[in-house]
């Protein structure tokens, strides 16, 4: 006990810095995109990349919301359109639809969105509990909404979403 | 913590080089010769076992260090001749690298095998050292010849005054040189010879230390003449006429008597060099000086033969290949494949450009080509392994089923330089296994059955794999009994399958491949069951292949497996439904035909059946199975291509034909899920993904 003493402080100094630590790594980036006239958040660090919308492999006997596959620099990976997946807006596909690449563990995926807007940078006190309250999805999918200034960003858990059987993207959920 | 890490890395490769070492011991066990055993194979099998000791000491298992440590006694005296080698030995040392195959698995898993479990195979190891150790009690263990040989030496030296020295000298008058001798008071002389150049050596044993040497010589010749230097070599065979002779072969024999493994016919590096420095130790640099004479001379060589047992094996695996993570090379395939395709992309434009205007260009561009396609077929060879992967396995399995069954097989392998896919290899590995066993069990007689047939005693079993066309053929063929024609048909009709007396034999023979079918009267722990030659070509198929049988009656069959050289690549037809391109692997497909108006007939309301060449097929019209949009529904617009898979035909209906090429498979469920009738998609040269239809699963769709 006696010989802990001298190192107290120095236990307490870290403490501090381990509460500062808590406290940047709570900091987190979402990426936010439009479909129709809401605004999504998704975690920046899940994004690979962003596209725009070429070319896509129709998958046989699919969802609707599944367009289909793309080549990704020799890799294969399935296109989600979320404006069909959460009814909004219009599934229309220009120059301007814009792929968002999402990389969950190990897997691609691509989703489609209206727009990507930017990339915001949240502290736990801008993020609030989402309300009950009818929603396509079910509210597991949800961290909860994002305010900037009178911006409101929908959260996504996309870690969640995308292996769910939902998005039916995986075997061991296809049915 | 950065070095528990780095521990287990080197254990996986700890276990990967052991496993190789143990399948090539097993295979220059086999290979060896026990009536006149060759000594570098002995050596070989000698190193394999003392570098995988080496290991697993390393790596703290025990178990294993006790094994290869007998295994390592018994076979040093084996390749120095001290012991006869048997087919005892030969037996237990296969039974010993099972076991340590075992107890490697164990480590690997951490799961190490109960002790006791081995003892069987140590004691049997044990029984056949000692055996070898009484009858000649003079001999030291040779264990303890190579752990405590080099201390006892030093010891030696130590203690000892006496010198021993190789004198060379110009030649002088006899009664000058029996003077010299007494003079030098030399304790012991070994005979002097005459060396090429017309100079006189001799091996000594004196009290007087190297200088003083040169002193008393000096009397009769010129200092300048006289060499002298510490002579290792009858300090250790305890100077004879023998050392002398031996000496003048110019080769130092020292290494053969202390450590035999260093075969003069493994001319490795590292041995070279340590050779160089160990000769120049000994005969070149001449003593000068008494005192510094002990630290140069007898230390040094111990220490350069010590130092070399470790380094032997690592330079004699690691210069021709490195180990590379299969990943690592899928990553480049992956790339270069894209890189293919975007060169396709650049061939398009400037096919569109005027050649005399850009002819710099377009010839650079036909090398940038030339360039790419052989890139391709370099890093697609990186994942070719030679066929003696697979062919290495059987020996052993051949030697063990011959004795288990009493009959006598002679293995013949040909082509196993032949290159296939990893991936193939492995999967090939099972069914060649099956066929193997079959073909020793069902296939080849007895020696009584055969010499009354007036074949010889010992059936000939080859195994073959060759290259033909874009595929690889492996035959496995036996002079056997050849296929019952009869006993199939009579077993086919009391299996309920349909036959008939006048099939041809081809088809006779394909009923083996039926599940269930065995005309095996008796079930074996061999074979007999009939689980085996459907998946044998339920595996194959699977793989791209297919399987034919050859055979004749009283002459032996032949079993030949065509196969695709890689997975990677596929033959492919491409067809167009609606707006979407989609590639069947060309091996399903029989034909393709644009169907006449009156064709097609209606089954039980729903179905469709199409007359194709006085053969009713169903027909699948691809567009409904998919529930996409085509241009055609009514067969007559369209075409049809006849496909066959898993012994059923069908007649898929597309809109057209686009054409027949080579595509590079890729795998859909790393970022999706199976997609029922899809067995994979490939990259078209317009950079859209295609997928590749699964003709079994397409079938079954559609019925």
């Amino acid at each position: 006990m006696l010989a802990n003493k001298p190192f107290k402080p120095n236990q307490e100094s870290s403490g501090q810095d381990l509460g500062m630590n808590d406290e940047i790594t709570t900091l987190q980036e979402f990426l936010a995109f439009k479909l129709g006239s809401e605004e999504y958040g998704v975690d920046a660090l899940k994004v690979q990349e962003i596209r725009g919308y070429g070319h896509v492999t129709q998958i046989p006997n699919s969802l609707p919301f599944i367009k289909g596959v793309v080549n990704l620099r020799g890799l294969i990976l399935p296109i989600v359109d979320m404006r069909i997946k959460l009814r909004l807006g219009q599934p229309t596909y220009d120059h301007t639809t814009v792929v968002v690449i999402l990389n969950i563990h190990g897997r691609l995926s691509g989703i489609v969105v209206d727009s990507v807007s930017d990339v915001l940078t949240l502290i736990p006190s801008q993020i609030t509990h989402a309300p009950d309250c009818d929603s396509v999805i079910s509210h597991e999918y949800i961290i909860g909404l994002g305010s900037v200034g009178e911006r409101m960003l929908i959260l996504l858990d996309i870690d969640k979403l995308m292996v769910s059987n939902e998005m039916a993207l995986m075997d061991n959920n296809c049915d | 913590m950065a070095f528990s890490i780095d521990v287990s890395h080197f254990g996986d490769m700890f276990f990967e080089e052991a496993q190789e070492l143990l399948e090539q011991m097993e295979g220059l066990l086999l290979a060896v010769n026990v009536e006149s055993p060759d000594k570098e194979e002995c050596n070989a099998i000698f190193r394999a076992t003392h570098s995988i000791k080496g290991g697993c000491a390393a790596f703290e298992m025990d178990d294993m260090v006790e094994v290869t440590h007998i295994m390592e006694t018994l076979l040093d005296c084996i390749r120095k001749g001290e012991t006869v080698l048997t087919e005892t030995h030969v037996n237990v040392f296969l039974q010993a690298k099972d076991l340590l195959k075992r107890q490697l698995q164990g480590h690997r898993e951490k799961m190490p095998l109960v002790a006791g479990f081995e003892s069987n195979v140590i004691s049997e190891l044990r029984d056949l050292a000692n055996q070898e150790k009484n009858p000649r009690s003079t001999h030291t263990n040779p264990a303890q010849k190579i752990g405590g040989g080099t201390a006892n030496k030093e010891d030696d030296l130590a203690v000892s005054k006496t010198h021993f020295f190789r004198v060379e000298m110009p030649k002088i008058a006899e009664d000058e040189f029996n003077a010299l001798l007494s003079e030098l008071g030399a304790k012991r002389y070994a005979e002097s010879c005459e060396l090429p150049d017309g100079s006189l050596a001799l091996h000594l044993e004196t009290d007087l230390n190297a200088e003083e040497l040169i002193a008393v010589c000096s009397f009769l010749v010129n200092p300048e003449d006289i060499k002298v230097t510490e002579d290792v070599l009858s300090q250790q065979s305890c100077v004879s006429g023998d050392a002398v002779a031996k000496e003048l072969d110019a080769s130092p024999v020292s290494e053969n008597e202390s450590y035999g493994l260093f075969d003069d016919s493994v001319p490795l590096e590292s041995e070279c060099h340590a050779r160089e420095q160990e000769q120049q130790a000994k005969l070149s640099a001449p003593i000068i000086s008494a005192t510094g004479f002990r630290e140069v001379g007898p230390l040094a060589a111990p220490n350069l033969t010590t130092g070399r047992q470790e380094s032997v094996m690592p330079t004699g695996s690691d210069s021709t290949s490195i180990r590379v993570n299969l990943d690592k090379v899928d990553q480049l395939i992956n790339l270069v494949g894209e890189l293919v395709i975007t060169q396709a992309m650049i061939d398009q434009h400037v096919d569109g450009l005027d050649p005399t205007v850009h002819e710099s260009l377009v010839n650079s561009f036909t090398t940038l080509a030339r360039n790419t396609r052989d890139l391709q077929e370099a890093i697609m060879s990186i994942r070719m392994m030679p066929m003696d992967f697979v062919f290495s396995r059987f020996p052993r399995m051949t030697r063990e089923l011959a004795a288990k069954l009493g009959k006598q097989v002679k293995l013949v392998t040909q082509g196993g330089a032949t290159e296939l896919d990893k991936g193939l290899i492995e999967r090939i590995i099972d069914p060649l296994t099956h066929l193997v066993r079959n073909a020793i069990d069902h296939g080849l007689e007895t020696p009584s059955v055969r010499v009354a047939a007036g074949k010889s005693e010992a059936g000939v079993l080859s195994l073959s794999a060759a290259h033909e066309g874009g595929n690889i053929i492996l035959e496995v063929s036996d002079d056997g009994a050849g296929l019952d024609r009869q006993r199939i048909l009579e077993k086919a009709r009391e299996n309920g399958l349909s036959v008939s007396d006048d099939m041809p034999d081809e088809e006779v023979w394909q009923i083996i491949f039926a599940p269930g079918f065995s005309t095996c009267t008796q079930v074996t722990d061999v074979s007999g069951r009939g689980v085996g030659m459907d998946v044998v070509k339920r595996n194959i198929s699977a793989m791209g292949g297919s399987v034919e049988i050859q055979s004749c009656r009283g002459q032996g069959s032949t079993i030949r497996i065509s196969l695709p050289l890689t997975l990677a690549i596929l033959e492919g037809m491409s067809i167009k439904t609606g707006e979407e391109i989609y590639v069947l692997p060309l091996a399903a497909v029989i034909e393709s035909l644009k169907p006449a108006s009156d064709s097609t007939r209606g089954i039980t309301g729903k179905g469709k059946l199409i007359r194709v060449r006085e053969e009713y097929l169903p027909l699948i019209p691809l567009h409904q199975v998919f529930g996409i949009q085509a241009r055609f529904t009514d067969p007559k617009d369209g075409i049809v291509v006849v496909l066959e898979a898993e012994g059923k035909k069908a007649a898929l209906l597309v809109d057209s034909l686009v054409g027949q090429q080579q595509v590079v498979v890729k795998n859909i469920e790393s970022n999706y899920r199976k997609i029922s009738g899809i067995s994979g998609a490939t990259i078209l040269g317009d950079g859209n993904v295609s997928l590749i239809l699964d003709i079994p699963s397409l079938l079954r769709m559609g019925n």
